[in-house]
């Protein structure tokens, strides 16, 4: 018997058995295919540290997201603390990893931990969510979380505002390394959800203008420590 | 008879003299442009980056079957489901079956312009099914009851007071003249339904072959929302989105959030390969993927244009498109609008009932120049103009341009019919207009130069005669 996919298979062998026209051929023939290789030919992530993190900042400012460097965890404590009163905090969801277990419980909030599975309606009445990334990317000032390592699919996007606690040494330059690196950490087990988020939640479909907080959270915060 | 071709001719009579409105898109699209030229600039070389786009995008293509087949075994190791559909009716056949099987209820969907292709909605509805689009621009136009204006801004058409009004009178919220606030009236329905809905529709961008995963690039964080809380996945996709490896998004990413909306990169670019994997703590418990064909691999079989498979609809030739400035979306009478709709729609529904949309282009050849993966788009109609006229050229057209080319290939009849045009053009002045014109579809709203009094040639014998000065 065979299969739909058999036969659609089947159709498209077909199909690509009559060669292209060498004019259209050439449209596509003298690109550069190795994305290895065309690596200059995006924006720059920076070649050093700091224009990495000049990069990074400068992006992501631009779309509004609140970046704080913050020398030692000392201070990473206190300006999450600041963050806390102004925000008017009364629970954080999170999840366990080492930086956001250094810091989350010394806020003496009722936490909902994502790693005991609380479900939908406990989440979506915390009015932060706080996560750990994957990486930094300077190339396009994205934050790099993943289902495995930053706490499940939803904690990212379901609180109205997110804060990634990253450290100075998780920026990369540019999507390829965030790739690579994914690959690096998860070999052949990769996580089942991958986002590259650059800055907050947005539309511009009514007039086109901007609104922060369409869907997702309306406020991004990333605090890098080194 | 009415027939995709005189509702395109009646539809843009009425919105080519709406001047308000094309000042309006207008307006809107320059703005579109601006920003992208500014981020096109920081680009190391935006020329190279749309060639090695191409270049991904034709790999994808040209070993479809292997890409293809390495998605789905990839996926399914991963836990995913992967079904194909020859057509429309199929996908619809599929999606309703995974319904039934799941009892469910309700359906939020984000943003998917294939949905719109096979009409899955309606069928949706039929069964009884609650489906609600979560997408702003989507949202709005469903609760209009109208298709979307344009592929990647659905509601672009739509001013501020348009959306107070549809807001009050299907969800019963104050009027409001604020962008904001009519955003966040849509965000606390949505987020009521992202909780209820059992099942989550969404489409896909591009698919991965080397790891068996989907990509969708987004603003809002809905799809991000429809493809993590329900119980239940579905992506519905066209064969054409593959790339080759995971790495490949690092250019194609870039390059859609920039030609299709002037940032760098959208809010959210998201991969997602099955559903929640062991040592996880959330995510869909079933993640399937319909593959539709829907004559994509007719498109595949044409040796000149199936390089208009690589379109990773970006909306780009749109928004840069003299034509579909001034006639808008909704004239198209198709699911894809703009320059790359009047392409493919032709080979995905029938090319003499869609041949017109070919010929409503000035040829300027904007598209080409600005798409992202470099189609050939403005040469593609021309070549849809050719097909059309050899599979069925009508012979009084024949017959007129062969009279044509007689009398531009003979300078004694040419000059003769100098004359003949001149009292031609008196004898027509008076039935200008009116019933009795043969020009009337042109002349109706344009006029037409009359002859010069004395014709070049004359002009330059009589100088010839002329002493040099
Ligand atoms: S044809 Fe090119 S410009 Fe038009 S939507 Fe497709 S990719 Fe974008």
């Amino acid at each position: 018997m065979t299969t739909a996919r058999d036969t659609i298979l089947g159709r498209i062998r077909e199909a690509l058995s009559r060669p292209s026209h060498p004019g259209v051929r050439s449209l596509a023939g003298d690109g550069i295919r190795d994305v290895r290789e065309a690596r200059h030919v995006l924006p720059p992530g920076g070649e050093t540290e700091e224009e990495r993190l000049g990069n990074f900042t400068r992006l992501a400012e631009k779309l509004k997201v609140e970046v704080h460097l913050a020398t030692g965890q000392l201070e990473v404590g206190h300006l999450l603390k600041k963050l806390k009163e102004e925000g008017n905090w009364d629970r954080i969801a999170s999840h366990r990893s080492v930086i956001t277990e250094s810091q989350v419980p010394s806020l003496k909030l009722p936490v909902i931990w994502t790693d005991d599975e609380p479900g939908t309606e406990a989440l979506e009445v915390c009015h932060v969510g706080i996560t750990r990334c994957e990486a930094l990317i300077a190339q396009t000032g994205s934050v790099l979380v993943t289902s495995k390592g930053c706490g499940g699919r939803a904690l990212s996007v379901l609180p109205p505002h997110h804060i990634v606690l990253a450290r100075r040494d998780q920026l990369l330059p540019d999507m390829l390394a965030g790739y690579d690196l994914l690959r690096d950490t998860y070999g052949d087990k990769l996580p089942s959800f991958i986002s590259f988020i650059t800055g907050a939640s947005r539309t511009g479909d009514i007039e086109r203008i901007l609104v922060l907080g369409a869907h997702g959270p309306k406020r991004l915060t990333v605090i890098i420590s080194d | 008879m009415t027939t995709p071709s005189t509702i395109f001719q009646s539809d843009t009579k009425e919105s080519t003299v709406d001047f308000d409105h094309r000042r309006w898109m207008q307006g809107a699209l320059r703005g579109y442009e601006n920003t992208r030229s500014g981020t096109e600039a920081t680009f190391g070389d935006f020329e190279a980056a749309r060639k090695t786009a191409a270049a991904i995008k034709w790999d994808g293509i040209e070993h479809l079957d292997r890409h293809l087949a390495q998605f789905a075994d990839n996926l399914e190791r991963r836990g995913g489901k992967v079904h194909w559909a020859g057509n429309g009716k199929e996908a619809v056949e599929i999606i309703l079956g995974l319904c039934r099987e799941k009892e469910a209820k309700k359906i939020i969907k984000s943003k998917c312009m294939t949905t719109e292709e096979i009409h899955l909605n309606p069928a949706l509805e039929q069964e009884g099914l609650e489906v609600v689009e979560s997408d702003l621009g989507e949202f709005i136009v469903q609760l209009r009851a109208e298709e979307p204006f344009h592929f990647v801004f659905p509601a672009m058409h739509l001013k501020r007071d348009r959306i107070s009004s549809v807001f009050q009178e299907k969800l019963g919220t104050e009027p409001s003249d604020d962008p904001e606030e009519l955003t966040m009236i849509a965000r606390e329905v949505m987020r009521r339904k992202y909780c209820e809905a059992d099942i989550g529709i969404s489409g896909a961008n591009f698919a991965v072959a080397d790891t068996g995963m989907i990509s969708i690039t987004e603003n809002e964080g809905n799809a991000r929302l429809t493809t993590s809380l329900p119980k239940v996945h579905i992506a519905l996709m066209g064969i054409e989105k593959m790339v080759p490896k995971l790495e490949d998004l690092s250019v194609m990413l870039q390059m859609l959030g920039t030609a299709g909306t002037g940032q760098w990169l959208t809010a959210y670019n998201s991969m997602i390969g099955g559903p929640r994997q062991p040592g996880e703590v959330d995510g869909p418990e079933e993640f399937h993927v319909v593959l539709l064909d829907n004559h994509r691999t007719a498109l595949l079989a044409d040796p000149e244009q199936r390089d208009a498979l690589r379109c990773i609809r970006c909306g780009a030739c749109l928004n840069v498109c003299p034509i579909f400035k001034n006639i808008g979306g909704h004239s198209y009478g198709t699911t894809y609008q703009g320059p790359i709709g009047s392409v493919i729609t032709p080979h995905l529904r029938g090319l003499q009932s869609w041949k017109h949309l070919s010929y409503s282009s000035s040829l300027c050849g904007a598209c080409t120049a600005t798409c992202p993966v470099k189609i050939d788009l403005h040469h593609h109609l021309m070549r849809n103009r050719r097909d059309s006229v050899v599979e069925k050229g009508g012979k009084q057209e024949r017959w007129m341009f062969r009279q044509f080319s007689n009398l531009m290939s003979n300078p004694r009849l040419y000059r003769r019919s100098e004359g003949l045009m001149r009292v031609g053009a008196w004898l027509w002045k008076p039935l200008k207009g009116t019933k009795l014109d043969p020009l009337k579809a042109w002349t109706e709203t344009r006029d037409l130069p009359s002859p010069a009094r004395k014709s070049f040639h004359k002009q330059w014998k009589a100088r010839a005669k002329e002493p040099t000065r």
